[in-house]
């Protein structure tokens, strides 16, 4: 008994030392960040006063309804595009990373290495490094979408490869199925469900992603909304919204359906 | 017995050779969306517009500049503390909106756990956050600095709003997988809806919380530098931004892109070992 009220008490100290250490974390860091918390939620009730009023288009703004679809499509073929070219690569670099279908263990400790350095790697670096020699063009959105999409793609296929296959790898080794009879027999089928959500996911990420790499760069639907932005143009910086957030939702729903119909 | 012959009528033989593949309907429409997607990335490339652009002299230059930024990398408009000061200014951007937004989501999945929670009031909660997620982030932190002005009050809001969308989704799901039995037990004794928060879903998933969040606090610091660069919130990122489009300083960006990097990778590990440890043990 007299040990069971210990454990208690222990837990209780364990806690509220662990409350007051998250307590002075966020003290220093609203210091450190100038940030206020009165301030900050103060201003939330704001913005949404002023989205309702400022946001919502008119007539005015609908005439750019042309241009905005323009550059969204070229914001989705871009997501897709370096979803899918990312997608391509990522499964030779995973086939070599995963444990069940390694060559050997170094490759598999480079390509691991690699895709963690892609992933990592900011995509904002990567925008403002490739848009000095790319310029303000679709071709440096596309780079800088495919090589963070790629370094996240290797981490969720491998572990795909690694949850999927384990067994039936066992199985076609045992009757001396080759190496590439055993990937494509074996692996691939098994794990590709997933792989394709995973591809949807990332499409669904990447036009998100756009909009930033865009913002930065010069292209698409980013580069849009950063133009009516700054000229004020509230109303069809509203509409640029609206559109995003549709396209963002429709391709939620679509991924939501296949990956109902494949899993 | 029975389930061998069932397997044998299911074998299919054509010229000879056991037909290992079966016709269905998920087979059927992953292959469409894989040819779907193979010929849309061969095809719409070429509706693109791309300008007067000499592709070969441009990635003649990115290969150019790629040695300067990863095989060179030096610091000259910022100094090393000053840099360090930077990255710290991002973690704690990062920190705050995860921190905030914990909070906000641990209320909101309680409220739209389908297990705690009438379903109506959960499918608002959901929709109300796919909403607030098909917004990207820099967008709403865009939006804020409107009205609270450019800065980390609106970068800290805007990541906010992301968080809470996804750890509200992560929490909740935590939060049905409990043993539903527990809850009824604590029900039948007469414990307050709170107490049963308290006593049954905290300690339960708690775990798994700390797992998803310090996962979102990862994510939160790649989009605080991002948000550095492009709604001027301050830390890191915005330094990147100044080093490549103000002073076209590739070695910098290489030294900050090195610094961010190490970072990243550093709270990877950490997250990793955290999920290991906390959920690793428990299964």
């Amino acid at each position: 008994m007299d040990d069971r009220l210990d454990i208690i008490k222990k837990k209780k100290i364990q806690m509220t030392v662990v409350l007051l250490i998250m307590l002075l974390i966020t003290m220093g860091t609203s210091r450190l960040t100038e940030f206020n918390f009165i301030e900050g939620f103060q201003s939330i009730p704001g913005t949404i006063g002023w989205m309702a009023a400022n946001l919502i288009p008119g007539a005015e703004a609908m005439e750019n309804f042309s241009k905005v679809l323009s550059k969204l499509w070229e914001t989705i073929v871009l997501s897709i595009i370096s979803t899918t070219t990312a997608g391509l690569f990522a499964l030779f670099f995973a086939l070599f990373g995963s444990k069940t279908t390694k060559v050997n263990g170094p490759l598999a400790a480079f390509s691991r290495l690699i895709a963690s350095v892609f992933r990592n790697i900011p995509v904002v670096a990567w925008a403002l490094v490739l848009v000095i020699s790319f310029g303000h063009n679709v071709v440096t959105g596309y780079f800088a979408l495919f090589f963070t999409t790629f370094g996240f793609l290797v981490r969720a296929f491998i572990e795909t490869i690694d949850e999927a296959s384990m067994e039936s790898v066992e199985a076609l080794n045992a009757t001396g199925a080759t190496y590439f009879q055993m990937v494509f027999r074996g692996v691939l089928p098994e794990s590709l469900p997933q792989m394709v959500s995973w591809l949807f996911f990332m499409i669904d990420t990447n036009i998100r992603s756009a909009t930033l790499v865009g913002l930065l760069t010069g292209t698409g639907i980013g580069y849009l909304f950063d133009l009516y932005y700054k000229r004020l143009d509230y109303e069809t910086v509203g509409l640029i919204t609206i559109c995003i957030i549709v396209v963002v939702i429709v391709i939620e729903f679509i991924s939501n359906k296949v990956r109902r119909l494949i899993l | 017995m029975q389930a061998t012959s069932s397997m044998q009528s299911n074998i299919k033989i054509r010229n000879g050779k056991i037909q290992i593949k079966t016709f269905n309907r998920s087979n059927f429409v992953l292959h469409f969306i894989l040819s779907f997607l193979v010929l849309f990335t061969i095809v719409a490339p070429f509706f693109l517009e791309y300008g007067a652009i000499d592709i070969q002299t441009a990635i003649f230059y990115t290969l150019d500049n790629l040695k300067m930024m990863f095989l060179q990398p030096a610091l000259s408009q910022v100094t090393l503390t000053a840099a360090l000061y930077q990255i710290l200014i991002t973690l704690a951007l990062a920190f705050l909106s995860t921190l905030i937004g914990a909070v906000i989501s641990f209320f909101l999945a309680i409220l739209s756990a389908k297990n705690l929670m009438p379903s109506y009031i959960s499918n608002v909660i959901i929709a109300f956050n796919s909403f607030i997620r098909a917004v990207p982030t820099v967008l709403w932190v865009l939006i804020f600095a409107i009205v609270a002005g450019l800065g980390s009050v609106a970068a800290i809001l805007g990541m906010t709003l992301h968080t809470i969308a996804y750890l509200t989704k992560a929490y909740a799901e935590s939060f049905e997988e409990i043993d539903n039995g527990m809850i009824e037990a604590l029900r039948a004794t007469g414990a307050k809806w709170w107490h049963i928060i308290i006593h049954v879903v905290l300690p339960q998933t708690s775990s798994y919380m700390v797992s998803w969040t310090f996962l979102r606090f990862e994510t939160n610091y790649g989009v605080a530098i991002a948000m550095g660069a492009a709604a001027a919130a301050g830390g890191i990122g915005f330094e990147l931004f100044m080093a490549s489009s103000f002073y076209y300083d590739l070695h910098e960006v290489g030294m900050i892109t090195y610094f961010a990097l190490i970072i990243a990778l550093i709270l990877e590990f950490i997250s990793i070992r955290i999920k290991n440890k906390l959920i690793g043990s428990k299964s």
